[in-house]
């Protein structure tokens, strides 16, 4: 099948399904590429509630959340899904090569590219947690696949390495399907995950979180048998001697990091940002091959649906643009991270840019309070104090981007 | 049933073995302890067809390994397993290494190796320009190569089944009884088959084994070695890198996989327990430190597994490949550490070659094949292809692993072709064995597992045994 669109989007989860619903409404012939049998990406899964409290000012399911959009979607004339398709590649010149069962080779001719492939999870190999290798190491997205969607249940006795919000959930998923989750164990000094997932799902549930702490060895030859967990000294992250702890349990869940999945986007050349392993955009989320844009998780990691949501109607309107009117944009200034500061989406500003921009950002570190500044200059954009800034909420700043006449610095301080 | 010949174990010299006795107008079958076969040293080592300048001259090791190499390029050919002669560098980084590559060169001579020549580090590094700028000297082996050694076993294997062999897996010996006309070999749960000759191939067990009809004459120890797998992106290196040898073997290479992966390996540590297989802080810190010394430029935060295997070290020195002493028919194919891969070939025709000196009548089988078909490699085809493909089979449209581009219609086939686990899938299919592990396809190859077997869904197993994934559905487990 050989195929001409205004705009094609490489996912049909949460940040293609905006993206194609925002492209549409510039006028865009749109075709969302979804490997899945059906569209919504990992919301389908995740059954649980908390999505939806900033975009739709109450609190949904995934699929719920999903289904708004979807509904939408599916009323859209413009709107074309094809599921079932897996991208196999797409080059520089926008050009777009998928299978699928139903319509064999899929060949796309795009005006535009949205890049909307979402994350991956770490793994156990990308730690290299010692021991045997098991049965019952699970990643907690697998494990919440098989329970939520396979009605299956992965495991009895469980260890949860990481306290990711996909962690959390599971903890709390597990316990209600009458697993016993004898601890959390998170190496850092806090939580990669959401506050309100560790009041909801841990402490509502007297499931133990313990910081500084990381599995050190895998016991079982063929399913787990036990882990052994230790203290880790904070400053070197290394396991201290003396400490180790064995815990017998059947099942190690594993909610140690995502990873934008961004190998298409690598083969096609685009321009990558080492610390969030995603591509390097302006505001409109162009990469720095034209008319190829990324929004969602595979952009950079995001904590909430709801900012998903908002990146990719930034990336669905930009891309039906630069189809229809060829309106290109080209990079004017970077945005530099600075201080505690890891990274910022984007990473630079284009000559069209103007008006109330939102940047988004996280931190290196947990700060109680901190000192933001963003400068251009020698000009100070904002100044503000935050009283409670960590590494696994994501910030949003907004700031006037109109004549600007320098890079924009983002700096975060500890507060005295 | 009385067989002709029962081999006991499922690795690659066993299968090996099995292929060329169903050349012969025999009654052949293969036990295995495992559920699958290559589950032991053959699915977890180096994967190299070495060149064979490292074994003592006049040993069996140094006549096979040569042997052996040269038989590769007809047997990958034949069973459609994929095999690099991208050739070998070991590298000196020092005069007293410089002296001992030469004597790996003259040892090499000596067995008969060919292509081999001692290069400057200059030369090295255009052979091979991610090496380190540290390395002095080193010896260029052009007939090194990389294979997939349990895609090879899993080959021959099928190959031999193909050609009329039988396959009996779960099947551990757990007793040899001598009988009139040979042995009685019992495989557990009751289960037992009689064979005139027996072959044992048995691995780091092939001296528990010996024991059972009371031979004595040698013991096998474990060395474990530990393996850490970069992905695709890690390197671009092509050639076999080897560090100068010591006494615990080969040192730790680094070397880019049949599957363009890149790995780094092995330690070599003495095991009391022939089962562990355990990964270790100081293995995965000392194969860190060991394979950037010889590619600085490797990036390690590319690490997507740890493995460890063991390997089968004779107490005699050299592989043991000869009837038992004690017990008439009854021939070791034993003590097969490396360079066992690369040597299969040659072990299995000498084993052939055993056994009829031992009396075993044979007569070859006009109408052996020796072809087996791979299963056909989606991500490996052009576009036109892959079209043709789907069109043909619609589960070629249906990419199942994303890392590794593996569609429904190649785990179907794994499946059909005897895959009862998600190991058993991975290792005829590649899917899981990407960056992701296994974490988004898993639970589809479970499906796909229940739906073609019939096995429910909670049965399923990582690899067999009691390695079960699932504790049952919801709300019944408690």
């Amino acid at each position: 099948m050989k195929r001409k669109i205004d705009v094609a989007i490489i996912g049909g989860g949460p940040a293609g399904l905006a993206a194609a619903l925002k492209a549409s409404e510039a006028g865009a012939k749109v075709l969302v590429l979804e490997r899945d049998t059906q569209p919504g990406g990992i919301l389908q899964q995740c059954i649980h509630n908390g999505f939806g409290l900033h975009y739709f000012g109450e609190e949904l399911t995934g699929p719920e959340y999903a289904g708004r959009f979807l509904a939408k979607v599916m009323q859209d004339e413009n709107i074309e899904i094809i599921c079932d398709a897996m991208v196999l590649s797409f080059t520089e010149d926008r050009h777009i090569v998928a299978v699928s069962s139903k319509y064999g080779l899929i060949e796309v001719e795009a005006g535009a590219v949205v890049l909307a492939m979402g994350c991956r999870e770490r793994t156990r190999g990308a730690l290299n947690i010692p021991g045997s290798r098991p049965a019952g190491v699970f990643t907690a997205g697998c494990a919440q696949r098989l329970v939520n969607l396979e009605g299956y249940m992965p495991g009895r006795q469980v260890v949860i390495l990481g306290s990711g919000d996909i962690g959390l959930i599971m903890a709390r998923r597990m316990t209600w399907e009458g697993a016993k989750v004898k601890l959390v164990a998170e190496l850092m000094p806090y939580s990669s995950g959401l506050n309100r997932n560790i009041v909801q799902c841990l402490q509502d549930n007297n499931i133990p979180l313990r910081f500084n702490t990381t599995v050190v060895k895998i016991h079982g030859r063929e399913r787990v048998e036990a882990v052994t967990v230790a203290s880790v000294d904070p400053a070197t992250r290394m396991p201290i001697p003396g400490t180790e702890e064995t815990i017998p349990c059947d099942t190690l869940l594993l909610s140690v990091g995502l990873l934008p999945e961004n190998e298409l986007t690598r083969q096609a050349g685009v321009k990558m940002d080492m610390i969030t392993s995603g591509a390097v955009v302006d505001e409109t989320r162009q990469t720095s091959i034209p008319g190829v844009y990324a929004c969602g998780n595979v952009l950079h990691v995001h904590d909430l649906v709801d900012n998903v949501s908002h990146e990719a109607e930034v990336a669905g309107t930009a891309a039906a643009r630069f189809a229809l009117e060829g309106v290109v944009t080209t990079p004017a200034v970077k945005v530099v991270p600075e201080g505690g500061v890891r990274y910022v989406v984007p990473q630079v500003l284009s000559t069209g840019a103007a008006g109330k921009i939102d940047l988004y950002f996280r931190v290196g570190n947990a700060y109680k309070p901190a000192r933001l500044t963003v400068t251009c200059d020698g000009k100070e954009l904002v100044n503000r104090k935050k009283q409670v800034m960590t590494p696994g909420e994501m910030e949003k700043i907004t700031i006037d981007a109109t004549g600007l006449t320098g890079d924009v610095h983002v700096c975060v301080k500890k507060e005295a | 049933m009385l067989y002709d010949v029962l081999v006991i174990g499922g690795g690659v010299t066993g299968c090996a073995i099995l292929r060329q006795l169903a050349r012969k107008k025999l009654r052949v079958a293969l036990a295995e302890a495992r559920e699958d076969v290559a589950m032991g040293s053959s699915r977890a080592n180096s994967a190299i067809v070495h060149a064979g300048y490292d074994a003592a001259p006049g040993t069996l090791m140094a006549l096979l390994n040569v042997r052996g190499n040269a038989m590769y390029d007809q047997w990958c050919e034949e069973l459609e397993v994929p095999l690099k002669r991208c050739g070998s560098l070991v590298v000196a980084f020092n005069e007293e290494e410089e002296k001992e590559l030469k004597k790996l060169y003259d040892r090499g001579i000596e067995n008969g190796v060919p292509g081999m020549e001692l290069v400057s580090g200059a030369r090295a590094r255009e052979l091979e320009p991610q090496l380190s700028q540290d390395v002095t000297a080193a010896l260029w082996a052009a007939t090194g190569g990389i294979c997939c050694p349990y895609q090879l076993t899993i080959a021959c294997a099928e190959n031999a089944k193909a050609n009329g062999a039988e396959i009996i897996v779960d099947a551990p010996v757990t007793g040899i009884e001598k009988t009139g006309d040979g042995y009685k070999v019992s495989l557990g749960n009751g289960k037992a088959v009689e064979a005139r000759y027996v072959v044992n191939a048995a691995g780091v067990f092939a001296d528990d084994v010996a024991r059972m009809v009371g031979d004595e004459s040698f013991s096998i120890h474990g060395r474990k070695g530990e393996y850490m797998l970069m992905d695709h992106s890690a390197n671009l290196m092509t050639r076999v890198i080897f560090q100068t040898p010591s006494k615990m073997g080969k040192g730790i290479l680094v070397s880019p996989t049949v599957d363009n992966n890149v790995f780094a390996g092995p330690t070599a540590k003495d095991v009391d327990d022939k089962l562990d297989t355990e990964t270790t802080d100081e293995g995965i810190a000392e194969l860190k430190k060991m394979s950037l010394k010889s590619v600085p430029t490797l990036n390690l935060r590319q690490v997507i597994t740890s493995f460890a295997g063991v390997r089968a070290q004779p107490s005699t020195g050299d592989f043991i490949l000869r009837e038992s002493e004690n017990a008439p028919h009854f021939i070791h194919a034993a003590g097969i550490c490396s360079p066992g891969l690369t040597s299969a070939p040659a072990i299995a025709d000498y084993i052939v070659d055993v056994l009829a000196k031992a009396g075993l009548e044979m007569e070859d089988k006009a109408d052996f094949n020796p072809h087996r078909a791979a299963i056909r490699r989606f991500a490996e085809m052009t576009n036109e292809e892959r079209a043709a493909a789907i069109a043909e089979n619609p589960q070629y449209g249906r990419v199942i692993c994303r890392c590794e581009t593996i569609t429904e219609a190649e785990i179907v086939e794994a499946i059909h072709r005897g895959a009862r686990s998600i190991d058993g899938v991975k290792r005829r299919t590649r899917a899981g064995m990407g960056r992701c592990q296994g974490g988004f396809c898993s639970p589809r190859v479970m499906e796909l597992l229940s739906r073609e077997t019939g096995m429910p869904m909670e049965t399923l197993t990582k690899f067999g045994g009691k390695s079960n994934l699932l504790f049952g559905k919801l709300k019944e487990v408690h």
